[in-house]
Parts: structure tokens; sequence; C-alpha cells
């Protein structure tokens, strides 16, 4: 039994692991999405496929934005422990600096 | 139509109600926590005043001059957002760490809390928001503009100059109000951020509605919308890849490096959490926001008259098409997106000029001369208020300036540009330790010069501060130096030829300042814990640990409270840690103590920044660190010192008790050896006694009298030589013996010792020719060695027919002398003890020695560069004698 919990565990911090690493790289793959336009259009023609262009990138965007979607569900324990921690420390006293 | 008094008393109605919004919010805060504030959701919409005005008009605009090219701005924060695990998290992590207040403490902590680089990033701030402050005047005056063009009778307005004045007037009062209305420590102007996310809501309700209504009501659906554009002037558009990724770059960058962007996404982040529901939740409103800013700009395009501004089209649609609720509705998303960001640059640029510039100044300069209790409080307030006005006047006046006639978008990418020469100081100093203050100072001072040079004073136009001739011929006639062309470097439009030369130029002198300098000690843990923000807890610093120096801490409070007051405090404080003097420990609960003495005068935030900002305030977490440091480095030095006693200690110890063994060993030998001595004298003397009492009686037979008198004489020859022995022995002991070398020959000296031990009785065994040996050696010695070793054979050999062999072997430059007998030799547990003095296995009778002789033969052996050694396994006793060829001379 402690074997199977054990091997539960290291299998749930290893995916954390892994959606960490998808949240550094999901900025990466927007970047080069969002460069795609670039490659499409060799501006030889006056008139680009703007509408397309368009469709793409409204597509494009919110995809991207489901992942960063499931990717914070996915981190929320983790940031949940921090958070935990930094309101503890709030409540010792809060910053005061005037601004 | 709307009148004009309609449009202005909707707008007041607006503003009483966010005002009685942040008020509310403020009260709730104040009396039952925080709770559903902290929630994601409010974070997030209090994020998008990233979308001001620019947004809210200019976008459509945008999208109608440079078709796609406006996703960028959106595209660039989109990225960063949905990146926030890389940057976004350690930026508030260390935000929050530090209790950083704008971006400027940001940088001007990270590099060691210098001041100067304080007001460089503060100044920097303040130029580059003037165009974004006059970008949000210049859309609100124009949308009263749009009303006033949509009913060109009965409205009293002069102008749209006039309009801006009064917007900015009412913004300035609006931000006063709201801003710095309160002073407290514990409110991190939760009420503006509320009111700010109501905004938010209104802006994107407006836009969507005018979207929805432009695509399903003036179009026929998305299908048609296609069409439209694909059909519109917006196709021609030319996407030029430079200006793509160079303004995906600069959005990505002002998303950070903007301080209104910094205070609500750092400043007034409630925990970690919050950021990872913004790193999707905010793109998600950047894309809302975006959706429909293509088909406003395709339908407005095609419906306008020729002419009409584009950036006002969200708001001029409606009204052409006289849908007044939806025109009011966009007029208030407008003034949402323009109030929103111009009070919250207000609050985090007043902050920034209030701690960085004016309270430094006031200070150094006004409060040494205030000898009595002076206002903190009022002079923070005060220059935040006048900081507020002026920021908004200079807004005005470069709104004035330059004749308001730009896009709106033109002049938010001059803004954006400014804002992100800050990127390279601060991203460099949270993720290279190696960045110091003289290059932070260098970057960000070339970076802001050439933005100023050759985007912000260009982007005054004719009127501007630039003369044509500098323009066009460059500055002094110098052609490279040309405003637009720095370095010939013509090829690029001028927005992307000023960023791409300002940040290149500015992380390049970052970069190689950074290399070239060695920063200071302060500077280093500062940077050691902006690197490694990860590996504290968030919110670590307080007044927890050591702080700074109490005399500094009175120095500062006699400026407050005056000297009397103060130094009552200090002296009872001392007093109540047992401390003579004025000058207590600065322990957290004396500094909290003086905090709230401190609040008590001139109000908890003052105070609380006092301590923390002014006197050394974000410096106090440092020097605490340093103290730690040393501390630790003491603590570590004083063990290691003890360590080192205290291994002396044990040395000394084990050898006081290694002395105190050998003594008493030492001890009990001269007691044996007494009691061997006294006993081996005893015995002969004895006998001599009684018989020379016998003897003394007289009347005795001639032959006893001779034979008693030859036992006496016997006796007394034994005595004699066991004194004799004894004292050579004592001789050779104490190494005082003088050896008289000799040549001899082995086999010589073999001959004299059996001769001289009377070895009749034994049967020798020699090999004539290994004894051919000559020897440099004292002769007489090493014979007294062999006649020793071969009266023992004769005495102890009890073997039927005693044999004794005597082997002689060479080994290099050594001698071995080999004396085996045939007798039972000696048992194992005995052979060690031989060589010991008064060693005697059997009784003496049989002895007749004192057992003296060995323990004469090592020392003699040990005095001649030899050895005498015990040769078990060889069928009987066997002592093996080696020794050199040459005594060696030693000394």
């Amino acid at each position: 039994m402690a074997m199977r919990r054990a091997l539960f565990l290291a299998r749930r911090s290893y995916r954390l692991r892994r959606m960490m690493d998808a949240a550094r790289l999901l900025p990466i793959l927007g970047f080069m999405l969002f460069l795609m336009p670039i490659l499409w259009g060799p501006a030889t023609t006056d008139v680009r496929p703007t509408a397309f262009d368009a469709v793409y990138l409204f597509l494009v965007w919110p995809a991207l934005i489901l992942a960063a979607f499931a990717i914070a569900r996915a981190l929320a324990p983790v940031m949940g422990a921090e958070g935990a921690e930094a309101e503890a420390a709030e409540a010792g006293g809060r910053d005061g600096a005037p601004r | 139509m709307i009148a004009f008094r309609l449009l202005v008393l909707v707008c007041l109605l607006y503003v009483g109600m966010l005002f009685l919004v942040a008020f509310f919010v403020e009260r709730r805060a104040a009396r039952s926590g925080i709770g559903w504030l902290r929630s994601p959701l409010v974070y997030t919409l209090s994020l998008s005043i990233y979308c001001t005005a620019w947004t809210f008009y200019g976008a459509v605009g945008y999208a109608a001059r440079s078709g796609l090219e406006f996703a960028t701005i959106y595209l660039g924060p989109t990225l960063v957002f949905i990146g926030w695990w890389w940057f976004l998290r350690k930026l508030v992590r260390i935000g929050k760490s530090q209790r950083v207040t704008s971006i400027a403490d940001l940088i001007s902590s990270r590099y060691g809390k210098s001041n100067l680089l304080g007001v460089i990033v503060t100044v920097l701030a303040v130029v580059s928001a003037m165009p974004y402050i006059a970008l949000q005047l210049q859309s609100v005056a124009l949308s009263f503009g749009a009303f006033a063009d949509a009913a060109p009778k009965g409205w009293a307005i002069e102008g749209p100059a006039s309009t801006a004045f009064w917007v900015a007037v009412g913004l300035a009062v609006f931000t006063v109000l709201f801003g710095t209305r309160n002073l407290d420590a514990n409110e991190q102007h939760q009420g503006v951020v509320t009111a700010i996310a109501v905004e938010a809501v209104v802006k994107l309700v407006a836009l969507l509605a005018v979207g929805v209504f432009v695509v399903w009501f003036v179009a026929d659906g998305p299908a048609d919308i296609i069409a439209r554009v694909n059909a519109s002037q917006i196709a021609a558009w030319r996407l030029q890849p430079g200006r793509w990724i160079g303004l995906t770059f600069l959005a990505g960058a002002a998303v950070v490096s903007l301080p209104r962007m910094f205070q609500v996404m750092v400043v007034e982040n409630g925990h970690e959490r919050q950021l990872a529901t913004a790193s999707w939740a905010f793109p998600l409103y950047l894309f809302a926001m975006s959706l429909f800013v293509v088909p406003i700009a395709v339908v407005g395009l095609e419906m306008m008259p020729k002419g009409s501004n584009p950036d006002l089209f969200v708001l001029s649609l409606p009204l052409m098409l006289h849908q007044n609720g939806l025109a009011m509705l966009v007029f208030l998303g407008g003034f949402s997106s323009a109030t929103s960001m111009v009070i919250m640059a207000a609050i985090a640029l007043s902050t920034m000029v209030s701690n960085h510039v004016v309270m430094p100044v006031w200070l150094h300069f006004v409060a040494p001369r205030a000898t009595l209790s002076g206002d903190v409080r009022r002079v923070v307030l005060l220059s935040r208020r006048i900081a507020i006005g002026a920021i908004l006047a200079m807004g005005y006046g470069y709104y004035r300036f330059t004749g308001g006639g730009e896009a709106l978008a033109a002049i938010g990418l001059i803004s954006f540009a400014g804002a992100a020469q800050v990127l390279p100081a601060m991203v460099g100093g949270m993720f290279w330790r190696g960045a110091t203050r003289a290059g932070a100072a260098s970057g960000l001072l070339i970076g802001f010069t050439l933005w100023l040079y050759t985007l912000f004073l260009p982007s005054f136009g004719d009127t501007g501060l630039l003369s044509p001739a500098v323009m066009t011929q460059g500055l002094f006639g110098l052609a490279w130096l040309r405003p637009h062309a720095l370095f010939g470097v013509d090829g690029l439009d001028p927005l992307l030829h000023a960023l791409f030369w300002s940040i290149a130029l500015n992380t390049l002198a970052f970069c190689a300042v950074s290399l070239m300098t060695f920063p200071s000690p302060v500077e280093r843990l500062q940077g050691a814990q902006f690197v490694n923000a990860f590996e504290r807890g968030p919110g670590a610093q307080g007044w927890s640990r050591g702080l700074a120096e109490a005399e500094d801490l009175l120095v500062m409070s006699q400026r407050i409270l005056g000297p009397d007051a103060a130094q009552a405090f200090f002296g009872a404080q001392a007093r109540a840690q047992g401390v003579e003097g004025l000058l207590p420990e600065t322990t957290p609960e004396f500094v909290d103590r003086l905090e709230r003495l401190l609040s008590g005068s001139v109000g908890a935030a003052t105070a609380h920044a006092m301590i923390s900002q002014i006197a050394g305030g974000a410096a106090v977490s440092v020097e605490d660190l340093m103290a730690v440091a040393n501390e630790t480095a003491q603590m570590m030095e004083y063990s290691s010192q003890l360590e080192a006693k205290s291994e002396e200690l044990t040395r000394t110890a084990r050898q006081l008790r290694e002395a105190n063994a050998k003594l008493t060993q030492l001890s009990l030998q001269k007691d044996a050896f007494l009691g061997q001595i006294s006993h081996e004298l005893r015995t002969p003397m004895t006998s001599i006694r009684a018989f020379s009492q016998i003897l003394m009686g007289g009347g005795l037979p001639e032959a006893d009298a001779a034979r008693f008198a030859g036992i006496i004489q016997d006796e007394s020859i034994r005595l004699t030589r066991l004194l004799d022995d004894l004292l050579d022995l004592s001789v050779l002991e104490n190494g005082q013996v003088t050896l008289n070398e000799t040549e001899v020959s082995l086999r010589t000296l073999i001959d004299r010792a059996l001769v001289a031990a009377a070895s009749g009785g034994l049967t020798i065994e020699r090999e004539a020719g290994a004894e051919a040996v000559t020897l440099h050696t004292d002769a007489d010695r090493l014979s007294q060695v062999f006649i020793n070793l071969v009266s023992n054979a004769r005495k102890y050999c009890d073997a039927a027919r005693p044999r004794l062999k005597i082997a002689v072997r060479q080994r290099g430059a050594q001698v071995e002398v080999d004396f085996i007998d045939n007798g039972t030799g000696i048992p194992k547990d005995s052979q060690a003890l031989i060589f010991e003095k008064f060693a005697r296995l059997t009784d003496q009778s049989r002895a007749g020695g004192a057992g003296l002789g060995l323990a004469i033969c090592r020392e003699i052996m040990a005095n001649l560069g030899g050895t005498i050694a015990y040769l078990p396994g060889q069928g009987g006793a066997a002592f093996r004698v080696s020794l050199p060829r040459r005594i060696a001379r030693v000394a």
C-alpha cells in the first residue's frame, strides 16, 4: 500500500514538473505562432488575405489562452501553498510604504 | 440629441458612482477585512488599465490605418502573461519580498538602494508618461467633439483644447481625492483598484456592445464581415516583419515596465495565485477587447464619410446610426479607459516622485532645520498632490504643444518606447547577479537620451524643440546624428529606428559597464536576493531581523518628534532593555514601538515609510542581512577558535595522561628495579655476613675456615661483578660510553669469546669461510656480547650433548652473527622479556649472574649501531646479532 502511495505522489509531482515546463514553453510556442503571418505574406501582391490572417490570429489567440488556462489550473496546487504563505506573511505586517 | 450638459452630468454621476464604490470598498476593507477584494477577478480587471483610451478608440483607428498591426499591442502582453512562469512570477515574488512600492523603487532597491537610479527611473517614467496622458486627454476631447459634430447646435464648448483642459483639471482633482485620500499603510489602494475593476467592466461591455451591434445589426454576421474585410482598404495593409516583431516586443516590454502596470500588477498584488488566474484571464480580456476592432474599423471605413477620424469610429458609428444609448455607453467606456489610466498612472508616478525625489530632498534640506515636530505626513501627501497636478499639467502641455493632431496609437507608442528603457536594467537585475549600479545607470541614461532625441523631441513636430534643420541635417550639421537616421540607418521607420537604437545601446551600455565595474556589498546582497528570489519565502522581510543603527533611528526620530521627546523615548526603551545611555538595542519590538510612536505623530504609513524607506529603510533589510552575515562570521570565527582551544586542551590532556602513565610505569619499574637490586645485593651479603660471623666465632677446623673464607670471597666477587654490571648498564643506557673503534676480524672476536666464555662443554660449529669479515667497531664491547651469548648457551643449553652453531652472514653493509644452540629454547611468551633487566627464566643458582647480561648486550648493540634479537624457530635458543660493518659515526 505504502509503495503504491509513494508511486502515486512521485507521479503527481513529476506531472507538476512537466506542467511547469509547459508553462515555460508556451510563450515560445505563442511567439512562433504569432510570427507565422510574416512567413505567409511576402508582399509581392498588394492585397493580403487579410481576413484569413485575422481569422488565424483570432483562432491561435484563444487556443493559447485555453492552454494557459489549463496550465494555470494544473499549477494551482503549488500556487495555493505559496499563496497561503504570502497571506500568512501579510497577516504579520503589511508593507506600508506610502504609494 | 444629447445635450452637452447631459454629457457632463453623466460624467459627473459616473465619477461620483466610482467614488462611492471606492469609498464603500475602503470602508468594508477597514471593517471586515478584504476577502473578496483579493479575488483574482478584481486583480485581472485592474490589470486592464493596460487598455486605455488608446485601445478603446485608437485600436480601431490603428486597424483602419495599418490593418492587423494593431494586434501586436495585445499579442506582446499576451505572450508575457502566458509566460508568467518565467518572468512575472519572479517579478511579483521580488516585489512582495522586497516590499517594492514602484518600478523606480524596484530598480533602486536592486542596485543597492541607489537613490540616483530611483531619480533616473522616476524622471524617465514621468517624461514618458506625458504623451500617454496627453493621449487620454486627446481622446476625451475627441469624444466630446464627436458629440458636438453630431449635434453642432447648442454646444457651449470652445474647442478640443478647452475640453482637454477641463478634463485634465477634473482628473487631477479626482485623482487627488482618490489616490491621496489616505496614506494608511495597510491599504493598497483597494478602493481605487476596485473602482478601476468596475471601469474595466464598463469599457469591455461598451466595446463588445458596439462590436455586436456592428457585426450582427449593421452587417450580416461574421461571414459578411469577412467578405467586407477583404473588400475594404484594410486589406491593402502590408505586414512589415520588422514592425510586427518590434511592436510585439515593445508591447510586451511596456506591460511590465509601465509604472501604472507595475503598480497594479506587483504593488497591488495580493498573492501569487492571483497571477496564475491573470495568466490566462488577462490575455482573454485583451482578446475580447481586440475581437471587434477589425469589424468596427471595416464598417466604419465603409459607412463614415471620407476624412472622418478613424480613431472615433467606435463612437461616431452609433451616433451616426442614432443609437444614442449605445453612444452614451461608448462614451462612458472611453471615459473609463482614459480616467482609469490617468488615475493609476498619476498615483504610481506621484508615489515615485514623492518617495524618490521629494522625500530625500526634504529630509536632506528641510527636515534638519525643523528641530521640532515636522509633519511628514503632510509633506508626503502634499508632494503627491502637487506631483499629480504637475503630471497632468505636463500631459496637457504635451497635448497642446503637439497640437493634438496625431493618431492615438502613434502617441501611445512613443510612451511605450520610453517606458521600455527600464527593461534591460530590470530584467538584467532579476536574472543576472553581475548587473551593477553603474551599468544600470549608464544603460538607462543612454536609452533615455536616445529615446528623447530620436522619438520624443521629434514628436513635437515643427512646433517642437528640434528645428527642421536638425531633423534633416542632424545635430551640429552632422548627418550621422539625424534623429530619424542615427548612424546613417535610414531604412527604418522612426519608431522602429528609435526603439532599435535606444534598446540596443541601452542594453550594450548596461552589460558592458556592468562587466567593467565592481558592485558594492549592498548591491551584491540585493542582487543575490533578487536573482535567487525563489530560495526565500515570500514576504520574509520585515522588522523581524536586526535593523538599522539605533543612532540613525534616533537622529530620524528627533527630526520628527523633536529632540526631547525622542530622547526620552529612546532612553526609556534603553532602560527597559537594561542598556545604559540613549541607544537601545534595535530589537523588532523596539522598532515596532518606535513605528507606533511615530505614527501617532505623523501617521502610520509615513512612520513606516520613514523607518523603512527614508532612514535607509529599504536598506534596512540589507544592512540587516549584512549584520546577520557579520554576526554569523563572528560566531563562526569564535566557535572555530573555541574548537581550536578545546582541541588543544584535549591534546594537552592526552599528553599529560600519557606522561602520567609513563611516570607511573617508570616508578613501578624503579620500584621493581630497586627490589631486584636489594634482593641481588642481599643474597651475597647474607652469606658473607653469616660465614664471617662463623669465622669470627673461631674454633673452626682449618679446612672449614678456608672453605668459608673461599665462600666469602666468591660472594664478594659476585657482588663486585653485579655492581660492575649495574654501573656498566647505567653508562650504556645513558649513552655516555666512549667507543674504542678499531679494525678487527670477526673470526678473532669469536675465537676470543669462545676462549673467554670457557665453552668447554659445548660443541661449537663454525663456518670458517664466512667469518673472514673485517669489522670497524669497538672490539671489546662486541666480544663482550659474544662472550655473554656463548656463556648463556653454555649455562642454559639443556641438551644431552650441547652444541652451539655460530653462523655468519653478510647482508649489504650489515653483518649478521647467529648463535644457535640445540636446547629447548625460550618459551614464546618469555621471548619479549629476556632482554629486560633481571630477567631470568630459571632459578639463579644455575645462572650465577644477576640477569643483566642480555640487557647489557642490547645496550651495547644499540651503541654499536646494531641490534640483538631472539630468533625463534631454530630448534633451540637462537640469538641474532646484526651490526654494520663500519660503525656509523653518530654526532
